[in-house]
């Protein structure tokens, strides 16, 4: 996985609460068996007036005018900014295949929904969560700036506005050590053989009707 | 202090304590569908890696497969790879798995416990939401993403951070026409579907005590909706009873083992929660969703709310949006909304305790012309099974339902089984969201026997109106 360490991204703001899986990948795309290639289809309801299969083309897709990725001045953008209870939904990692694929590397909202959040740092993505005024100014200042970006320093636990404002954010020290050196935590956890036969052992004692 | 039954089954199942206050969480049971494992399979392939613990692995097929002609296979070409991936690869690991044509297949977290291969106690994980589900045996039951099923797959553990733990406790006796599924609606009505995030909820009082196995859950089926990590109940008799007998229960010496310490999974008198909630029993009606997320919620009796009541803006335009996309006026009652079709099924409500309450609510009766379609969907072949046996089949197909083969169905309509654009349904699944059952489809959340009642007479209806 790639190491994130900082990210001086162009922000596209998603001003709605409750976002939900079906809506950041719809489950006509969950039947491929790949995890690349999504990134075309993120929010793809919202996004298209069409429906479509997984692997078709979507440069000549009748688009939604008033969507945000549809926008030109959010081309590009590698910040979401959101609203609250973020991912909620369904366990989907299509969620996060679609959005990295897309090209978003860091999400910003005041919640995210747990399983949502803990998918982000399983594919290097940072998932920042901000007290809800906070998020209420980014937003205004993204609604109202063209070419509005943001630098988020994940060591620091920082995020800089280009008028040097600064939000730090909290995030747990595990996760940020993995994304940081882009640890994969099955070796990690495969590290620790010994301690996984270890509990084994004496859990096969204990409930001897689990190890049949 | 004493311990929370959340707090005991984790503190009985930590390998490794990290610095940060994450632990290496040991894994008892990892049930396998077709839709989230084959990235995780492919993961192990390429870095030819073993799986740690096939014997924990339990895998079907259910989200992909159609609910008609099964004899003929899976029309659908990416659907069929997907389900034949899953066979190959749980041939290539040695995986128990219940395949297309299996009696024991069906809905991944209706055929768990039917087979009893959930049991108090256990750690528990699949990569589906609704995995919550198996909180109502007494086990820590979680939802994982496909890089989390890799690594189960792989370690047989979990790198987690212990969420908060919640008790919703609820006391009283229900109108009898009040289930489970109104309950968790009603719930997540008062806390919103944000209200559970970052905790476990225990769900306890003398209500839920009296729930059957079946009520409980579709409770902690529903904790996910509530943006728990899961739901979990206290194990009791009514537990033990379920799983005695059961193919992957233990039998013998092992069982009275185990029933021992099945008997203290309870929290105890002087445990503390981090949040207490309270509901009275008598305050629950049966429930329907209006909108498009499972907190917009009424009663059957009640009216969509004015904008002008919303608590702030975000929720006002969130109201908005979901007037607008279901196609619902401010104040309109919920029984004079009339629906197109009806589904009943899906991991919140296809056990047989669901269908023999619906039959009761259809029998003798016909649904009614205004409705196109009325779907009956069992969660397992067995529960279709057990159903036929009972002739629960005729009394569905006499008022025009359909019976079809087990599946997830309309309840994300992967397969064949959806709403066309405008469509409206009362459906006993678990999500509201757009285009959830079909693009453009409106679904309602309700109980099986609102849903049963509706298809009836064509409009929401109050079951306790009914003889
Ligand atoms: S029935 Fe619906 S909610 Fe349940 S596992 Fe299937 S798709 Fe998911």
């Amino acid at each position: 996985m790639d190491p994130f360490k900082t990210v001086d991204g162009l922000v596209v703001p998603m001003d709605r609460s409750n976002v939900d899986t079906d809506a950041i990948i719809p489950k006509q795309f969950l039947k491929s068996t790949k995890r690349t290639g999504y990134g075309p289809y993120l929010f793809d309801s919202l996004r298209y007036k069409d429906v479509v299969e997984y692997g078709a083309d979507c440069s000549k897709r009748p688009k939604i005018d008033n969507f945000v990725l549809n926008e030109e001045r959010y081309t590009g953008a590698e910040i979401l900014l959101a609203r609250e209870n973020f991912g909620c939904g369904s366990s989907r990692e299509h969620a996060q295949w679609a959005l990295k694929d897309y090209g978003i590397v860091c999400l910003i909202a005041p919640s995210f929904a747990d399983i949502f959040y803990n998918n982000c740092f399983k594919n290097g993505m940072l998932p920042v969560t901000l007290a809800a005024e906070e998020i209420d100014i980014l937003f205004s200042e993204v609604q109202g700036t063209i070419g509005y970006r943001l630098l988020v320093n994940l060591e620091l636990q920082t995020i800089t506005t280009s008028s040097d404002r600064i939000f730090s954010f909290e995030i747990d020290q595990f996760s940020k050590y993995c994304l940081l050196n882009g640890l994969d935590d099955i070796d990690l956890t495969l590290k620790k053989s010994p301690k996984i036969i270890e509990y084994e052992n004496m859990r096969r004692l204990r409930a001897p009707w689990l190890f049949s | 202090m004493g311990m929370t039954l959340f707090d005991k089954i984790w503190e009985d199942h930590i390998v490794d304590q990290n610095d940060d206050g994450s632990v290496l969480l040991y894994i008892d049971r990892h049930l396998v569908h077709e839709v989230t494992s084959p990235q995780a399979f492919e993961g192990l392939y390429l870095k030819n890696r073993k799986l740690w613990r096939p014997d924990t692995v339990i895998a079907t097929t259910d989200h992909n497969i159609p609910t008609t002609g099964i004899e003929n296979g899976i029309a659908d070409p990416i659907s069929r790879e997907q389900v034949e991936a899953l066979d190959r690869n749980c041939k290539n690991f040695g995986l128990i798995q219940f395949p297309i044509g299996d009696i024991r297949q069906g809905i991944i977290h209706v055929i768990a416990p039917e087979q009893g291969v959930v049991l108090p106690g256990m750690t528990v994980v699949c990569g589906d939401s609704h995995t919550s589900t198996h909180g109502a045996f007494g086990a820590i039951a979680m939802g994982i993403g496909t890089s989390e099923v890799e690594h189960v797959m792989a370690t047989q553990c979990l790198i987690q951070k212990k969420p908060k733990v919640m008790r919703i406790k609820i006391d009283g006796e229900l109108d009898p026409a009040v289930t489970g599924k109104d309950i968790a609606l009603y719930v997540i009505g008062q806390i919103g579907t944000a209200g559970g995030t970052g905790y476990a909820i225990e769900f306890a009082g003398t209500t839920i005590s009296a729930l059957s196995m079946e009520g409980r859950m579709t409770l902690c089926n529903m904790a996910i909706e509530a943006g728990a990590r899961c739901g979990i109940i206290c194990v009791d008799q009514k537990t033990i009873d379920y799983l005695k007998d059961r193919p992957f229960a233990p039998v013998d010496e092992q069982w009275d083992t185990a029933i021992k310490v099945w008997k203290e999974l309870c929290s105890d008198e002087d445990s503390k929660f981090d949040k207490e909630l309270f509901f009275e029993a008598k305050l629950i009606e049966p429930q329907v969703t209006w909108g498009t997320s499972p907190e917009m919620v009424l009663p059957v009796t009640g009216s969509i709310p004015s904008l002008k009541d919303a608590k702030d803006a975000t929720q006002r335009e969130g109201w908005a949006r979901a007037l607008e996309y279901m196609e619902l006026k401010e104040n309109t009652a919920m029984t004079d909304i009339k629906v197109d079709k009806v589904f009943i099924g899906a991991c919140t409500n296809a056990r047989i305790e669901d269908f023999r309450a619906a039959a009761q609510i259809i029998r003798g009766k016909k649904i009614s012309p205004h409705i196109k379609l009325a779907l009956a969907v069992p969660g397992s072949g067995l529960v279709k099974e057990q159903a036929e046996r009972e002739g629960l089949d005729k009394i569905f197909l006499d008022a025009g339902f359909e019976w079809r083969h087990p599946g997830c169905s309309m309840c994300l309509a992967m397969n064949d089984d959806r709403l066309l654009p405008g469509e409206r349904c009362a459906a006993t699944s678990n999500r509201n969201f757009e285009n959830r059952q079909g693009l453009g489809g409106r679904t309602h959340l309700v109980s099986p026997t609102t849903a049963a009642a509706t298809a009836i007479t064509g409009h929401f209806s109050d079951i306790r109106d009914w003889s």
